[in-house]
């Protein structure tokens, strides 16, 4: 492949997941809010499309035209960049999830040019050390969360950053170690390994010893990560007002809500790659069902992630703070370690 | 190809976020410029083949460690500082200090390494490398260096955690701060 073909194709590839991303993001609000509504007995949405569908372009184009405050005690720098960086950081790290196979698409002739044949993975760039690529970028996310809550210059947003930032500390450190046991039974980093090690229905949420154990330290770390309920401390209504976007309005108010909900795809997305066996899953028919299938499972078991998320938020109350890191550091974190020796034992024992 | 202006970018990028370190006056300033040294030095060594120290380099230090210094200084609430005049001392003695220093670096520098080229991705970069120099060709080091830690992590909790007297007289429900001369006076006017 040359060099132009390579850049022409990772560019369509970019724009393309990041409109999908995007997208996904503004349907998974309308998702919580008609799930939301059925767990409470009434409607949701309705008015605008069917189904309500057209609300979240409703949503953004009525948060685009808002008045953008930027109040007078603010520390303006920080301020205005406390939402870029929270929503870039969230977004670059679908960069490096596979979401199916191969992209093979046969030599093909439009007009005099003859294109193709095109081969490339369902991927934007696949990088051997992609898993350790996605946790930096999100340990990186926290200081849009902190920033936006010591920038606003008030207390609620304070707290609310403070909060955020121990927490995300906190259960980064049990989030990484439920994740290693993945990482020594495929014996890469790459997620494409990952996903390869796990064929034949071994999936790694069945076939690792207490592979179920270390699923639920990552997706209870994971939840606190993107400070979803039942951890949604730092935005604790009945206590913080809105915690650490209290000040900030209009698109900026609705970068943090993007920032949130790209998180939350990228732990979906996690979650299926590690421990359900990514997009793999029945294949079967012509060529172009095959190349398409594996990104369909792949889809399906994200959305199940994204409805999870969900459900869990108008199932749990909220946590109390000190049992939050009571719980982190005193039952999460040896679960862990514990889980992660006894993985490391039977690796070696199996080899 | 595009390494070598890469390289340069991120390290001028590098130098700018030290200086400009020094050079803020707000903590919280000076903290995320640190932040911008780490990612940059992150990149350097992603360019320079180590795929593996980068990925540590921004999980743990950018991402974890400069987080808690961001925490502390909004704990604190940490105002501007005043710049002071700068003490003679320090003129007297940094100045010549420094360019004794840097000397003694360079001289060292061109004196006792090869002078090639460091070829781009010639460090160890697959994790398996890593490990393997760390758990075998350098397992002392190693292991002196997490007891190191170790230490330091037991000098936290001792530093930390509430004396012994104290939790003795918690466990009772006593009070837990001896009442102030002031405060005894307050008590015995009221009665």
């Amino acid at each position: 492949m040359s060099i132009t073909t390579y850049v022409i194709i990772s560019i369509i590839k970019s724009v393309a997941v990041i409109f999908v991303l995007l997208t996904a993001v503004a349907y998974s609000v309308w998702l919580e809010r008609k799930v939301s509504a059925r767990i409470q007995n009434r409607w949701g949405p309705t008015r605008v499309g069917p189904f309500g569908l057209l609300q979240p372009l409703a949503d953004g184009i009525k948060f685009i035209f808002k008045e953008d405050l930027i109040l007078p005690q603010v520390y303006k720098p920080l301020y205005i960049a406390a939402p870029i960086i929270a929503v870039v950081f969230a977004i670059t790290s679908i960069a490096v999830v596979p979401f199916g196979n191969s992209i093979d698409i046969p030599a093909f002739n439009v007009g005099r040019w003859t294109i193709g044949p095109i081969s490339t993975p369902w991927q934007i760039t696949d990088v051997n050390i992609g898993l350790l690529i996605i946790l930096g970028i999100t340990s990186m996310g926290v200081y849009g969360v902190a920033l936006a809550g010591w920038a606003s210059n008030s207390k609620y947003s304070l707290l609310g950053g403070l909060r955020a930032s121990a927490q995300m500390v906190s259960y980064e450190i049990a989030l990484g170690l439920s994740l290693i046991p993945v990482m020594i039974r495929a014996g890469s980093f790459s997620l494409r390994e990952i996903v390869d090690a796990q064929r034949h229905m071994h999936w790694n949420f069945f076939y690792l010893p207490f592979g179920t154990l270390a699923f639920f330290v990552y997706l209870i770390s994971a939840y606190a990560e993107t400070n979803r309920t039942p951890f949604d401390l730092p935005e604790a209504e009945s206590e913080l007002v809105a915690g650490y976007h209290t000040e900030y309005s209009a698109m900026k108010f609705a970068m943090f809500f993007m920032a949130e909900y790209a998180n939350m795809v990228t732990v979906a997305c996690l979650a299926t790659l590690l421990f359900f066996g990514g997009w793999l899953g029945p294949v079967f028919g012509p060529a172009w069902l095959q190349m398409l299938l594996p990104v369909g499972w792949f889809c399906l078991k994200v959305f199940f992630f994204m409805f999870l998320y969900v459900w869990v938020r108008w199932t749990l109350p909220r946590f109390r703070y000190d049992q939050l890191m009571a719980f982190g550091w005193k039952v999460l974190l040896p679960t862990a370690i514990a889980n992660l020796i006894v993985a490391a034992l039977w690796v070696a024992w199996r080899a | 190809m595009l390494h070598l202006p890469l390289f340069l970018i991120f390290g001028l990028i590098c130098v700018a976020g030290a200086i400009n370190l020094l050079v803020q006056r707000h903590p919280i300033n000076s903290a995320l410029s640190l932040v911008v040294v780490m990612a940059s030095l992150a990149a350097e060594y992603l360019l320079l083949g180590a795929e593996f120290v980068a990925a540590v380099q921004v999980i743990v230090y950018a991402g974890a460690i400069m987080v808690l210094f961001v925490f502390v200084i909004m704990l604190l609430n940490a105002g501007e500082e005043e710049h002071t005049k700068g003490s003679r001392v320090a003129l007297l003695l940094g100045v010549p200090g420094i360019a004794i220093g840097g000397v003694l670096v360079a001289w060292t520098l061109l004196r006792h390494s090869n002078t090639a080229a460091v070829q781009i991705g010639a460090l160890p970069g697959p994790p398996k490398e890593v490990a393997r120099l760390l758990f075998h060709d350098f397992l002392l080091p190693f292991e002196v260096t997490s007891i190191l830690i170790l230490i330091a992590i037991m000098g936290a909790v001792v530093l930390a955690s509430r004396p012994e007297a104290i939790v003795r007289r918690l466990r009772r429900g006593e009070p837990t701060q001896q009442p102030e001369k002031h405060e005894l006076a307050v008590a015995g006017k009221e009665r």
